[in-house]
This record gives structure tokens, C-alpha cells and sequence, in this order.
């Protein structure tokens, strides 16, 4: 299947023939980057190769559409607990410069005794199963071939099913997957010698097949209570997972550390994260960062947690990021939209594009003062930390006295650490010594393994692993005949291939939308009072997402989440036809035989040039490159001096530009200008075009002009209109 | 019970202070080591469920058989001669093929006892 950039995906396409499915490559990807590469009008020092797909930023219109990819690898975590939707939202986030998709587990995977098979719904995450895998990378190479570059798929090796998800993914070509026993220990409250054992035999098997491993150090972070007191137990954490990793034979360029900002402004944000930021590289030298964004401290405005992020950003830009992970700004609000996805990743792009080559510019003070003290602080806490571990007897002694999570900055100690008791946690007493003769007779295989002497790869003893042999591996398709994909499917049918359209914000037809509205009341009224408004509206089960106070007595900005219950029907829609422009040669053919001139300016009192230049000026593109005449008046000129200049030279049309749109004056100049040509008797003679930012042809035309243009008009536009009103083709069309 | 205490870094720190951050580089990955080496230890000579299973996925089985497998294994408490070494070896020892015998043992044709005989004298 090949996508086309203006066709949905089709899912029942992507599960056909899911059976036979062969992952196309296993292993990560990094993006190649691209010395002083010349983008558009730019030469950029730290950006990657360019896709072939991609949606630009909003602001590169004005870069001829430039899309400078980072060098970083763009991490979105996209989990709504139905696949099938979640594959939509990749193919967004991917044409926005995501090319690392981490899926989240359903709540409570980590402590089922297996694995889930099937595509059942999850909750707050997905459930993770072969066929679910699957579908979703068979997805993803479209989609990858689509933009252009390679896409990291990646989830979770964790819980009490570790080495067989390990197998799992080995199998099915997931790029890339977190695995730390610490985090089954500490947050999945799973047997801590059962952590360890399985996640050795987990990082073997992760590195048979290039896996990249994240750790999950950063979950300190958003456990503590002051969150930057754990710096120092944050180097420990990544410490013990590398090592453990190394030993366990995963290669240092395949272990990445997944670090957090602690501290988030209005704390002084930069001054305490970058001495922690350099002594984590410093230490950590060998190994890859992931760089992940702060969540501890997100509320519910967008607006804050963007701010929050591209902090986060300006300190990946002035250490390293070899991955950059984003966090959706409304995470702090409700379970991540599509266009929040989509939005995270923007941030990240964007804030990279705009800081290219800073390290070119600055130096970090890294060997004086403040930095180098207090990262060699840290360092020292973090070396003290450890000598306390092996004092007590070792790391499983020192979790069950609870030396970790602990809110105190080491060697301070508050008594709030997370305990865990050796004999206790999920799974508790459930490994066995492997005896003199235990033997597994597969391939990467981690621990002792009597296997026989002569052999060339352990799995020739069986006649090859599903790991040589993918036809090995024996698929199961579903378990549960009501909880499944293609129950769901058949149920959003009409808006999948009919004309039935609903608003959405994660699953197909979910009918959810956000109102923002502004009370002149206290937060406390202004609540009540929005929910109030939202079921007026009609809108269903409304919620109050975020609310903010501009001033105690003079008003709060609230947002309310609710559904609709209608549905549309987009073959019904009126759409105006789009008009073409005619090719360069016929309007400048027409103009050769027919010489059009034109009267222009910026009406009312409003000095805006700009839009109006850009549609004449002969260096823009506008319409003097055709070699219409132009007289063009200047700004802030009243109606009544345009319409007598348009008599004066006999103009064939009348082009005014309004911007100020307060009290409808652009309504009104509009009006005024069919007003007074019709007065002066040149109504008929003469051609009214009107553009404006506010301004639109539905407008223009109700206030009695010919046409109304807004925002990214060019002169091309404008140009046709003109021709094809004076050569008749509109009156043959009515 | 986790204990509480005061910041008491700059007593603590007296033996790390004249270290060049080279040493201190160094001594915190010496230290990391110690820590990891008996977490390492543990882990290549013990095996669990998971870890069987995972065995067995790699040998063929899907996730429900390869569960069963293990269950009948545990049973027989023979899950410390490896899960796929019970079933090569029962492979071995009835000339039929891994996949084949791998699901009678899930169904439960074989007794513990039969399954513990395969290890009972003449080893390999």
C-alpha cells in the first residue's frame, strides 16, 4: 500500500494479511545529520536531512515553506487505548517531525503473568499484543516511506512478563523500549530479585536486535515531593541500569539515559537544571540522552507547559540530546489529544530551528564558578550515595530501607523514601537457581546455559529460534470475540467511509470539543457559570479543563471540554470552488490585448501596507509583473479619494486593502465603497476588490464588491479575477 | 524503618573533596560496579517463569502454550533444568518433533513423575 498525502489510511488495509507480516528492518534509526546545509533561504549548522512530507511551521509562509528537521530524534507518545486511532495520529505527528512513536501499556499490564494477545481497548494506554505491534509498525512503514525517513517504533519492557515482552519485540521489529528492573521495583512494586533476573535475560534479547534502551530514572522526578532534591539518586539510578545493561552485553551506544529537567521555572529553571545537566553528561559520557520534558510540574495551561518545554529545549540545546522526547502540553488536563501530539512536537522543532548553531555563539562556564562547583556537588553526593549502598549491604538492603525516592537531597534524608521488602511485591519468591544442568536452547540467551560444545548457534539444537526463523513464530490473532479491532470498526463504520463527520479528539467520531470563553465573574462563579453555558450549547457531559484567573474580581478565562451529539454530513457541505490561477502567459497574453489599469490603496485611517504592496508590487509577485497599471495611493486614504482617482484615470477596477477590523470598519469601508461608486454612477465600469487579514469573498461580495480576499492571497489571484471578469467568464458561468 | 538525617555532606565528603574529577569519574563507576556485580550474579544463575517462557517463545510456542508448558513444568518442579531443555529433552527421548511434544506436555499427557524421569540418571 502506498499512502497518498490526501487519503486517509485504511486500517482494514494495514490488518489484511496481518499473519504474514514481517518487520522490514529491526534496530534504531538515527536521523542523519547535515553540515551547513542550505534550507530555503538559510544556512542552517545543526539540522538533519529534510522529509519529503512534511507540514511546515506556521511562520516558514513566509520562508518559502521550509522545514528544517533536527538533529535530535523526535520522541510522541501517542497511547489512547485503541490502536486503530492512534495510527491516524502517528501519520500527523510524523509529518510534523515525530520519528520515535512511544506507546504506553494499559493500566495494569505490568503485573499480568503473560502476554495479552488480541487488540482488546485499553485504559489510559494500550494493551500491548503481537497483533497490536504489528498492525501498528506495518503502519508505520507506510507512513515512514511516506515522509521520507525512517520511524522508531518503541514501548515498555517492564512488569512480570519482561523477558517474553523482550522476545515480543525482538520478534516484531519494535526499534526501541524502556527497560529498568529499578522501575518495576520501586514504582510496580514487583519482586526486586525477580526484577533483575528477568531484565538481564530482557537487555540480551534487546540487543540481539539493536534495540535502543531508555531507563526510567526520570520517574523519580515526578515521584519526589521536591522534585530537584533527587539529583544526586538520579545519577545512582541511571548508574545502576547502564552498568547492569553493559553486563548483561547491551552495547554503551544503545543504552540511553532518560533524563528530566527537575526543576521547572518559575523556579530558576536553567540556573539549577544545567549544573545537573552537565554532570550527568559528564559522567555518563559514553552513553546516548534522552531527553525527556518536565511533567512534575504542569497545570492545566498550554500555555505554561510550552513555556515550561522549550526551557527544557534551550538545555538540550546547551548540553545534548540525542533523543528529545515531548510531553503534550495538555497532559496536565486530560488524557493527550491528537493535535496536542502534534503541537509538542512543533514546540520541539521549532524551538531546535530557532536556536541552530548557539553553541557556536556561547560557551558554558563549565570550569569556573558556579557550574563547575555545583555539578561537581552533585557528583560528590551521588559517589556518597553509592558508599552508603554498599555500606548496608548492597542495592536489594539498601531499597528495603528505603534509600530511594527519598525527598531529602542525599546525604540528607527525609524517611519518605519508597520501601520495598526483599521477600515481598508482586511475584515475590518466584525465581529458582538454574542447576548444574540447566540448559535453553535458543540464541541470546542471557546466564549460564549448558549447551552442547559443537554447536554454531544454540538454536541449532532445535532446528533455529523464532528469533533466525520469523515463520517460527505462531500468531494469534483474537481471543476475545466482542473486545477487538474489528468490532470497533465495524461500529464507526459510517465515519470512517461514509459522509457522517463528527469532531474528534482521540478516537474516530468521539464528538469531544473545547470552548474557551472569558466571565466577567471570580473563578469560583465563572466556573459554575461556564459549565452552565457549555449545556446551553448543547454540549454534552461539559467539564471545566482549565480556568485561570486574570483578576480576582474582573474575570477568569475558563475552557470547557463537552461532546456533541450530532453528527454532519459532509456531502451536504456548500464549499466554494477554489479558484485556480491562470498560467503567467494567458493573463499577460490578455493584458497585451485588453491594457488594464487599476486604482489601489489602504482605506479609512489605517497605515498597514504591507498585504496591499504584496499584491502589486511587480518584486513580490503582484500584479504589475502582468503589466497591469497600478496607481496606488498610499495609505489611509478615504473612500471618497479612491473612487474620484478610479474616475480620474478610468480604472478598470478599484482595489482597497482594510486590516483594522474594531467596530467593523472594514465592513463598513467595504459598504461604502459599492455605496459611493454606485452614487457617482461608475458602478458598472469598474471592478471592487477588497483584502484584508479579516476580510473573506463571502464578506466583500454581501457588502456589494465582486471579491474579498484574506490572508495568503497573492498577486496571481487577483490577477485572474480581474481577467476572467473582463473577458466575460463569470457571466457564461451564471 | 527509613531513617532521617540532616545534611551532612561537607563531613561526609572530607576523603572525596581532594579527588580530581578524574578520580571522582572513576570512583563512581568502581562503585557502580561493586554495587551491579552481585545483581549480575544473581541473575545468570537463577531463571523464572517469565524467563521460560520467553524460552519457549523463542523455540516456537505461542503465549498460551508456552504458558501452559511452564505451568506443567513448575509442577514437576524441574523449572530449574530449563523449560525448553524439558521439552528437547522429551523430543530426544521419543524421536518426535519439539513443537509436538512442547503441547502434550501443556495438555497435561505427561505426569510430573514423567517429566522428572527425564533428568533421573543418564544425564545428557
Amino acid at each position: 500500500m502506498d499512502l497518498k498525502p490526501d487519503q486517509k489510511i485504511d486500517i482494514e488495509e494495514i490488518l489484511d494479511g496481518i499473519e504474514d507480516y514481517r518487520p522490514r528492518r529491526k534496530g534504531w534509526t538515527w536521523r542523519k545529520k547535515v553540515e551547513n546545509q542550505q534550507i530555503g533561504p538559510f544556512e542552517y549548522k545543526e539540522m538533519s536531512e529534510q522529509l519529503e512530507n512534511s507540514v511546515s511551521l506556521p511562520a516558514s509562509r513566509s520562508f518559502k515553506n521550509i522545514d528544517p528537521q533536527p538533529e535530535p530524534v523526535i520522541t510522541t507518545e501517542i497511547a489512547s487505548g485503541r490502536f486503530e486511532d492512534d495510527i491516524r495520529r502517528m501519520r500527523m505527528a510524523a509529518w510534523h517531525g515525530a520519528d520515535h512513536i512511544m506507546v504506553i501499556r494499559t493500566a495494569g499490564q505490568s503485573h499480568f503473568d503473560g502476554l495479552i494477545e488480541g487488540t482488546p481497548e485499553g485504559v489510559g494506554g494500550i494493551p500491548i499484543t503481537r497483533k497490536q505491534i504489528r498492525a501498528t509498525r506495518k503502519a508505520l512503514d507506510y507512513i515512514e516511506d511516506e515522509v521520507g525517513r525512517p520511524i522508531n517504533f518503541h514501548s515498555y519492557v517492564s512488569g512480570v512478563a519482561g523477558s517474553e515482552i523482550a522476545v515480543l519485540f525482538a520478534e516484531e521489529g519494535v526499534n526501541g523500549a524502556h527497560q529498568d528492573p529499578q522501575y518495576n521495583v520501586l514504582y510496580r512494586d514487583v519482586n526486586m530479585y525477580r526484577s533483575f533476573v528477568d531484565a538481564a535475560v530482557a537487555k540480551k534479547i534487546m540487543s540481539s536486535t539493536g534495540m535502543l534502551q531508555i531507563d526510567g530514572a526520570h520517574n523519580a522526578n515526578a515521584t519526589a515531593r521536591e522534585a530537584w532534591k533527587v539529583m544526586p539518586e538520579l545519577f545512582v539510578q541511571h548508574a545502576i541500569n547502564s552498568m547492569f545493561s553493559v553486563k548483561a552485553g547491551m552495547p554503551k551506544d544503545k543504552i540511553s539515559l532518560s533524563t528530566v529537567p527537575p526543576v521547572a521555572s518559575p523556579a530558576p529553571d536553567i540556573r539549577m537544571n544545567l549544573p545537573y545537566s552537565i554532570a550527568l553528561r559528564d559522567l555518563f559520557d559514553d552513553f546516548k540522552f534522552r531527553a525527556q520534558q518536565n511533567t512534575k510540574y504542569i497545570e492545566s495551561s498550554i500555555r505554561e507547559a510550552t513555556v515550561t518545554h522549550t526551557l527544557n529545549l534551550l538545555l538540550s540545546e546547551l548540553t545534548s540530546a540525542d533523543l528529545q522526547s515531548t510531553i503534550t502540553p495538555d497532559e496536565g488536563r486530560n488524557v493527550p489529544w491528537h493535535h496536542y501530539n502534534v503541537q509538542a512536537v512543533d514546540t520541539a522543532k521549532q524551538a531546535f530551528a530557532g536556536m541552530d548553531g548557539l553553541k557556536d555563539l556561547i560557551e558554558l562556564k563549565k570550569d569556573e564558578g558556579f557550574l563547575k562547583e555545583q555539578s561537581r556537588e552533585l557528583k560528590e553526593r551521588a559517589v556518597l550515595f553509592m558508599e552508603e549502598i554498599l555500606e548496608v549491604g548492597g542495592y536489594f538492603k539498601a531499597v528495603s530501607e528505603g534509600f530511594f525516592v527519598d525527598s531529602g537531597k542525599y546525604p540528607e534524608r527525609n524517611g519518605d523514601g519508597i520501601v520495598r521488602e526483599r521477600d515481598g511485591g508482586v511475584a515475590a519468591d518466584s525465581i529458582v537457581p538454574r542447576d548444574d544442568d540447566y540448559m535453553a536452547p535458543v540464541c541470546d540467551h542471557f546466564g549460564e546455559n549448558n549447551l552442547p560444545d559443537d554447536l554454531d548457534k544454540p538454536c541449532d539444537l532445535i532446528g533455529g529460534c523464532t528469533l533466525h526463523h520469523p515463520e517460527k513464530i505462531d500468531f494469534i490473532d483474537e481471543l476475545d470475540p466482542e473486545d477487538n479491532v474489528e468490532k470497533r470498526l465495524e461500529k464507526n463504520e459510517e465515519y470512517r467511509k461514509g459522509s457522517k463527520l463528527k469532531p474528534e479528539v482521540q478516537w474516530l467520531g468521539d464528538g469531544w470539543v473545547n470552548v474557551t470563553m472569558f466571565l466577567p465573574e471570580s473563578k469560583k462563579v465563572a466556573e459554575f457559570a461556564a459549565l452552565e453555558i457549555a449545556k446551553k450549547m448543547n454540549l454534552q457531559s461539559p467539564e471545566v479543563i482549565h480556568k485561570e484567573v486574570m483578576q480576582p474580581a474582573e474575570g477568569t478565562v475558563c475552557e470547557v471540554k463537552g461532546r456533541v451529539d450530532f453528527s454532519i454530513d459532509v456531502d451536504e457541505l456548500e464549499i466554494p470552488e477554489e479558484e485556480e490561477a491562470l498560467p503567467f502567459d494567458e493573463i499577460r497574453g490578455f493584458v497585451d490585448d485588453r491594457p488594464i489599469n487599476v486604482v489601489a490603496a489602504t482605506v479609512g485611517k489605517d497605515e498597514h501596507s504591507v498585504g496591499m504592496r504584496e499584491i502589486i508590487d511587480i518584486k513580490h509577485g503582484g500584479i504589475e509583473k502582468y503589466g497591469i497599471d497600478v496607481t496606488y495611493l498610499g495609505t489611509s486614504v478615504p473612500i471618497s479619494k479612491v473612487v474620484d482617482a478610479a474616475i480620474e484615470t478610468n480604472a478598470d477596477a478599484i482595489l482597497i486593502s482594510t486590516i483594522i477590523s474594531h467596530n467593523e470598519i472594514h465592513r463598513t469601508n467595504m459598504k461604502k465603497l459599492n455605496d459611493l461608486c454606485v452614487e457617482k454612477g461608475i458602478r458598472d465600469k469598474v471592478i471592487l476588490i477588497a483584502g484584508g487579514t479579516q476580510v473573506n469573498n463571502e464578506m466583500a461580495v454581501k457588502a456589494g464588491l465582486d471579491a474579498g480576499y484574506g490572508r495568503g492571497t497573492h498577486g496571481d489571484d487577483v490577477a485572474t479575477f480581474l481577467v476572467k471578469t473582463l473577458r466575460g467568464d463569470y457571466d457564461e458561468e451564471e | 524503618m527509613p531513617i532521617k538525617r540532616e545534611d551532612d555532606f561537607e563531613e561526609r565528603r572530607d576523603h572525596l573533596k581532594d579527588l580530581s574529577d578524574e578520580e571522582l569519574k572513576e570512583k563512581f563507576w568502581n562503585l557502580t560496579e561493586k554495587i551491579v556485580d552481585p545483581l549480575i550474579d544473581l541473575s545468570k544463575t537463577h531463571t523464572s517463569a517469565s524467563i521460560e517462557r520467553s524460552v519457549l517463545l523463542r523455540m516456537g510456542f505461542n503465549s498460551i502454550d508456552a504458558k501452559a508448558i511452564v505451568n506443567q513444568v513448575i509442577n514437576a518442579d524441574l523449572l530449574g533444568k530449563g523449560a525448553g531443555h524439558v521439552v528437547y529433552k522429551l523430543a530426544q527421548k521419543e524421536d518426535r518433533p519439539i513443537k509436538e511434544v512442547g503441547l502434550d506436555i501443556g495438555d497435561e499427557k505427561y505426569t510430573k513423575e514423567d517429566l522428572r524421569s527425564l533428568f533421573n540418571g543418564g544425564g545428557e
